[in-house]
């Protein structure tokens, strides 16, 4: 639902009426919002960029409604929009308006962060106040503030009881991988075993086939055979001998798949690994991967995301967030994971760990045995 | 009368030298007025400013400014770009733009990374992330680019610090990476593309650096494989140097002359015709560590990865004399005709006299973080930063 000014706020507000015409407002936000990759609509929007000195504070309602249908490059170019007419409006602004924006959930996360950021800067006591309502918010960045003063508190605490219990309840209610693992590890310190793997959605259990040819790096882009299919009991050629898909699994807390315990620390090697996730509906979802190595991932035969990239840093959780879909019922989960030539200690790790969220940061949970 | 007056606005411009990109304006660490070498932290126009998050891009001056990049948030996802006054630290404004390519880095390095650059009316400011910002000197948005946002595989594990360079009406952003390796060309009047240039896929944290002037302007990018010579306009190749060079210290122009750390150090001279070059003398005990040599009139300084200093002759590479620096050393040197001053990642800014015969430590000034930008020179002041702070470091 769009906001629109009436006179009489803007009078109660100390704001001048709109300066700009509503057709100049609308071509200025059609073409933030049209801007596309690649420099699309650059041109466009540099044309009418000039409407933004004659806009007002009684804009940003406006302007952060616009964001909600722009993409990321359209909200940057909102984002200074913003920023350039708060700049001079001398910290005057429509509060209850950016307010009542940032409290719509159904508005998009980034705007309601901004919307937050403008009064975080301008009316922070009021932003302090509001914090603790975003613990259960869908944007992970709101979310995370209200997390992150459990976090202080549980830390600042001398009662171990009560700081146990705030631990908990980040466990519960965080979604960030540090902010879990500090709780995760105040707990441990005290006895609690945390089930991280199961908290955090991680997919311990594969099967996996390999190793394959990768010399020279040319087998990241080779289609062998488990990219044509998955057949559990069939056998290929490998890089030396013929090769066959066997179960592994992890127990590691982040879900690392450490692939050379399967076939030892050789080099110029690929492996695939294949698992399944039994979705409980149909849903959009993230994927989330780390890997220090080269790497492609497939969802249900649709390749998703590949990175020919090989130990450049190391092996992260959340590294990659890739989002897809998932549907009702079982889904087919295939990662191809290269390792390359390098012979220096730190290039020897051949790993990866997946873990599958909502779009909040919440984990996934397969139906099945296997990957609950 | 009217002359007068125009001078008299155009005054606060006169009072400060502009540095406008990575090592100034030649790209090359030479600083072209005085400088004194008892400059530091307690100078009558000193000063020293926090800064909202973590960056190892260095400072540029236009104008009456200083600006400066900083990336903050849990994952760096805020990028920021900031203008001071260059008299007294006061914040002219500040643009918050949110990342829009990974901001996943190596923990010794950070989102902001890459140093800004400007024409004088402009300034330009790129990221990790790869997104790229061009704003007037007011800090109003001319336009801006989200490069990885674009290509998605345009990414480096460890983190990207190309630091654009400005060509004629040419933004040329350095994108190059083990997976989708890549340099644009982008129109500084609006943001788009004017050319994509393939480039050797390969981690490169390398700058590219602009030879000539005018029209006659060419750009300088470096590689793992060499060195290409491009025409600004078009992208494409004038010429090639394909003996490999380093990936992380950049090349310095001299004159005609460019370094090249390739082999230790390589002096190439681009020919007359602008299509050609020709070897003038190669070194491999000149070669740089992490900084990138340094000009001062006829000598260039290299401070290898032990943390020596080495001065020697641009025209025929002949060592003249080395000293022992406090490293370790991240940083780019930048040289009056009397001295040099370069800062360890410690904090400790060494001023070295740059005499005929020797070099000699004459002062220095600690200041208690970690250093791993190059300095800015404008006003008889040099401006660092560190994670946390920017300083105005003055007599």
């Amino acid at each position: 639902m769009k906001i629109t000014q009436t006179p009489l706020v803007l009078l109660a507000l100390g704001l001048t009426p709109l300066c700009i015409l509503p057709a100049q407002e609308k071509e200025l936000i059609d073409a933030l919002t049209r801007i596309d990759s690649k420099g699309k609509g650059n041109a466009e929007a540099v044309q009418v960029w000039s409407a933004i000195e004659k806009l007002n504070a009684s804009s940003i309602p406006g302007l952060l409604q616009a964001m909600n249908k722009a993409n990321d490059l359209g909200d940057n170019w909102i984002r200074a929009a913003i920023s350039e007419i708060l700049s001079r409006s001398e910290k005057r602004f429509p509060q209850k308006q950016v307010l009542s924006f940032l409290e719509n959930q159904e508005n998009s996360g980034s705007s309601r962060k901004l919307a937050f950021e403008i009064l975080r800067e301008n009316k922070p006591a009021l932003a302090s106040s509001l914090v603790p309502n975003f613990i259960d918010d869908r944007e992970p960045t709101l979310r995370r503030l209200a997390v992150g003063e459990l976090l202080t508190s549980a830390r600042g605490s001398k009662d171990t009881t009560k700081a146990a219990a705030l631990f908990e309840k980040v466990l519960q209610k965080g979604r960030e991988v540090d902010q879990i693992k500090e709780a995760s590890n105040a707990l441990e310190k005290g006895g609690r075993k945390v089930d991280l793997q199961s908290l955090m959605g991680f997919l311990p259990e594969w099967k996996t086939i390999g190793p394959f040819d990768n010399t020279g790096r040319q087998g990241f882009g080779k289609p062998y055979p488990p990219e044509q299919e998955i057949d559990l009991d069939a056998g290929y050629q490998g890089k030396n001998d013929k090769v066959k898909w066997s179960a592994f699994s992890t127990s590691d807390p982040f879900g690392m798949l450490d692939v050379n315990k399967q076939y030892g620390e050789v080099k110029e090697v690929l492996a695939y690994a294949y698992t399944t996730f039994d979705s409980d509906s149909d849903q959009v979802a993230q994927f989330r991967i780390g890997s220090k190595n080269a790497w492609k991932l497939w969802v249900n035969g649709k390749l998703l995301f590949a990175r020919d990239e090989y130990h450049r840093g190391k092996t992260r959780v959340d590294q990659f967030v890739i989002d897809g879909a998932l549907k009702k019922g079982s889904n087919e989960i295939l990662v191809k994971v290269c390792q390359n030539e390098q012979t220096q200690s730190w290039t020897k790790q051949w790993e990866f760990c997946l873990r599958i969220t909502d779009p909040t940061g919440t984990a996934l949970h397969s139906r099945d045995t296997s990957n609950k | 009368m009217k002359a007068l007056i125009l001078s008299i606005l155009l005054l606060p411009f006169s009072l400060f030298g502009n540095w406008l990109s990575f090592r100034g304006d030649a790209g090359n660490g030479s600083i072209p007025d005085k400088l004194s070498p008892n400059v530091g932290t307690t100078g009558k126009t000193s000063w020293r400013i926090d800064l909202p998050g973590r960056g190892l891009s260095s400072p540029i001056v236009a104008g009456n400014l200083v600006f400066v990049t900083a990336s903050s948030g849990p994952k760096e996802e805020t990028l920021h770009i900031m203008a001071f006054e260059i008299k007294k630290g006061k914040k002219a404004w500040e643009r918050k733009f949110k990342a829009t390519g990974r901001t996943v880095c190596h923990e010794k390095t950070c989102v902001a990374a890459p140093t800004m650059a400007s024409d004088g009316k402009l300034v330009v400011a790129q990221f990790s992330s790869n997104d790229v910002f061009c704003l007037n000197l007011k800090g109003n948005l001319k336009w801006l680019r989200g490069l990885t946002y674009d290509y998605p595989n345009a990414a480096n594990g460890l983190g990207m610090s190309s630091s654009p360079v400005i060509a004629g009406e040419v933004v040329i952003a350095q994108v190059e990476n083990d997976a989708e390796s890549f340099t644009a060309g982008l129109s500084l009047a609006n943001g788009s593309t004017l050319w994509k240039k393939e480039r050797p896929r390969g981690a490169n944290w390398t700058s590219p650096a602009v030879i000539g002037n005018g029209g006659k302007q060419q750009v300088l990018l470096q590689s793992m494989k060499g060195l290409a010579v491009i025409d600004p306009k078009n992208g494409k190749d004038q010429w090639k140097y394909e003996e490999g060079a380093s990936t992380i210290p950049s090349s310095t122009v001299a004159g005609h002359t460019i370094l090249v750390p390739s082999n230790g150090l390589t002096a190439l001279k681009a020919r007359a015709d602008g299509r050609s070059h020709t070897q003038i003398w190669r070194d491999n005990k000149l070669g740089p560590g992490t900084g990138s040599p340094t000009i001062s009139g006829d000598m260039l300084y290299v401070v290898n990865k032990a943390n020596v200093l080495t001065c020697a002759k641009i025209e025929t590479g002949e060592i003249i004399w080395r000293m022992r620096l406090k490293g370790p050393m991240s940083s780019s040197p930048v040289a009056t005709r009397e001295h040099l001053f370069v800062f360890n990642e410690e904090g400790l800014g060494q001023v070295v006299e740059i005499g005929p015969e020797e070099g000699k430590t004459v002062a220095s000034v600690d200041l208690g973080e970690t250093i791993l930008c190059t300095p800015a020179v404008s006003g008889g002041a040099l401006f660092v930063r560190s994670d946390k702070s920017l300083w105005r470091l003055s007599e």
